[in-house]
């Protein structure tokens, strides 16, 4: 370990990363202080705390942006789209780490090529197939998107740790009489567990907070998601602060809460999430 | 197990992921590199070949491209520097035994967890009205600029947006890797009278090679590929100075609905973004020590 005993280099050094925090603090003071304030107020003093507390101002930006239909959006989307990539993305590793052949060997090339290729060179041409299978203005449609875009990342966590799972449970599972789908779903899901958690987290976070697919998806307004819905508010009423800094803060609180009580899994997600396969 | 059966199985198990795939990036992919040898201006019109012509047209005519290509380069590079030196610094502060240091990486974490549009709208409101208002109190020259109004505090503003959203996501790898590092080694320099500036130079920097390979890879490849920040934020503006690569094909491709020159320059940037890619992370790995 390279951490010292309390001295006074330390004692400077957490005074430094206090004052950072609090900058890093500050923007969601200034939103939230000024999301409570009337329009005048917020124009004339914005770092001040609220003379008068404008409660209307939420009520406004719910109503605005149909906050509890689009909160119900985001969820219904982000819920089955992980589940399933979890499902397919680890029977999918599973059968590659497995079953050495030419035909996975390629597949999971395919994959990791793909984990480099940026979205705006697959958006244009992708745009026509969502368009020729009517997924244009579906939930669903915006779903299997999902489950194309984010496999390969999926594959890519869970190949890596699959990979350090040991073959002798299966194999004595094997002996047992178990078959294949037996093995899968008794044997190996409980062995990889906590990865499946770090799927869970990394692309709940990806996908609750995705823009691009869902403005190119989604254009029907009773079918947006969290982000879209506050980005066409913003298009709707520019320099409204007093609703749009509501709007931003119901927009943020549902991942924010996410976080503060999943911080754990959260942060072990990112550590394992970053280690070269 | 029966050749038949063992079909069945396989089909089972990779069928799902490898269907959506093909069809959702595979096909794309592949038919994006033809379209962009073809004039095509709508998602149902029929695309007409017209050979390396958009190729040419991009390299001749359209300077905004590469303008927002250099944007995105000198963007990514200031990124990168600035995200990495101060997440490695707060991740060497935060291993120290500080009592609040639980609270602090939770602090330094949270801007992470929100979604891009939300976090470019937070900060254009506090460049805009934030900066004035804490100008008039202080009388401080930088936060009187004309913040997002210009092509350098434009740069800079979203700069700032990148940098306090990832420097937490990146401190957390660097602290997980910090307190890996063997204590042994750091024990036997100090017997020998190495300086604290020593140590980190000749002994922490060296071994902490393959973390800083994973945060640079993450950096680059969220700073180029970047666009719901920065669409929130400064919409490109003003006067298309802080356009990225991103932005700027989806303004091709949707907005002014050009799919063959759109499907040509994501062909350019997939081959630059490919390239580069590729060139950092063998340059990193060369550069790692293993002990």
């Amino acid at each position: 370990m390279i951490a010292q005993k309390r001295n006074t280099k330390v004692t400077i050094a957490e005074i430094f990363v206090i004052l950072a925090a609090l900058l890093f603090l500050a923007p969601f003071y200034f939103v939230i202080v000024n999301s409570l304030k009337p329009f005048g107020e917020i124009l004339k003093n914005a770092a001040s705390l609220p003379q008068v507390f404008a409660w209307s101002n939420y009520s406004k930006a719910i109503e605005k942006i149909n906050f509890v239909k689009v909160l119900c959006n985001s969820l219904i989307i982000t819920t089955i789209s992980v589940f399933l990539l979890v499902i397919f993305g680890s029977m999918t590793s599973w059968w590659i780490v497995r079953h050495k052949s030419k035909l996975t060997t390629i597949l999971f090339f395919a994959f990791v090529a793909a984990m480099i290729t940026p979205f705006q060179s697959i958006m244009i041409p992708l745009m026509r197939v969502v368009t020729q299978l009517h997924f244009v203005n579906t939930h669903i449609g915006l779903i299997i998107v999902y489950m194309g875009y984010s496999t390969p990342f999926t594959v890519f966590l869970y190949h890596g740790f699959i990979k350090s799972v040991p073959l002798q449970l299966e194999e004595a599972a094997l002996i047992d009489g178990c078959n294949t789908l037996q093995i899968f779903f008794h044997i190996v899901i409980p062995l990889i567990k906590s990865m499946t958690v770090t799927v869970l987290i990394l692309q709940a976070l990806l996908i609750w907070n995705d823009f691009l697919l869902p403005l190119l998806i989604l254009s029907k307004k009773d079918l947006h998601t969290i982000p879209l819905a506050v980005f066409s508010f913003f298009g709707q009423y520019t320099n409204r602060w007093d609703y749009a800094l509501a709007t931003l803060v119901l927009g943020m609180l549902p991942i924010v809460i996410f976080f503060l009580l999943l911080q754990k899994y959260v942060v072990a997600g990112v550590r394992s999430g970053s280690v070269k396969g | 197990m029966t050749l038949v059966k063992k079909t069945g199985l396989t089909l089972l198990f990779i069928g799902p992921a490898s269907i959506f795939f093909i069809l959702i990036i595979a096909y794309p992919f592949f038919s994006g590199i033809y379209y962009s040898f073809t004039e095509w201006n709508g998602v149902n019109a029929k695309p007409i070949w017209v050979g390396m012509r958009n190729f040419i047209e991009i390299f001749k005519e359209d300077s905004q491209f590469f303008a927002s290509f250099w944007f995105t380069v000198r963007f990514t590079v200031t990124t990168l520097i600035l995200t990495n030196v101060l997440a490695f610094a707060f991740a060497l502060i935060l291993i120290q035994p500080i009592k609040s240091r639980g609270p602090l990486r939770t602090v330094f974490f949270l801007p992470n967890v929100i979604g891009g549009v939300l976090l470019g709208f937070i900060w254009r409101f506090i460049l805009v009205n934030g900066f004035g208002t804490i100008g008039e109190l202080t009388n401080l020259q930088v936060f009187m600029l004309p913040w997002l109004g210009s092509p350098e505090t434009g740069f800079w503003g979203i700069v700032i947006v990148y940098t306090w959203r990832s420097v937490g996501y990146l401190m957390i790898i660097y602290i997980a890797h910090l307190l890996n590092i063997d204590t042994h080694l750091l024990e036997a320099a100090k017997i020998d009278g190495a300086s604290s500036f020593g140590m980190f130079s000749k002994i922490i920097l060296p071994l902490s090679m393959s973390a800083i390979t994973v945060c640079l890879f993450l950096v680059l490849s969220w700073t180029f590929k970047s666009f719901d920040i920065v669409l929130s934020l400064t919409a490109g503006g003003p006067f298309r100075s802080t356009e990225t690569v991103a932005l700027n094909i989806y303004y091709e491709a949707f907005s002014y609905s050009n799919f063959g020159i759109g499907s040509a320059k994501s062909l350019i940037y997939f081959i630059l973004v490919g390239g580069v890619t590729m060139l950092q992370v063998r340059f990193t790995k060369s550069r790692e020590v293993e002990v």
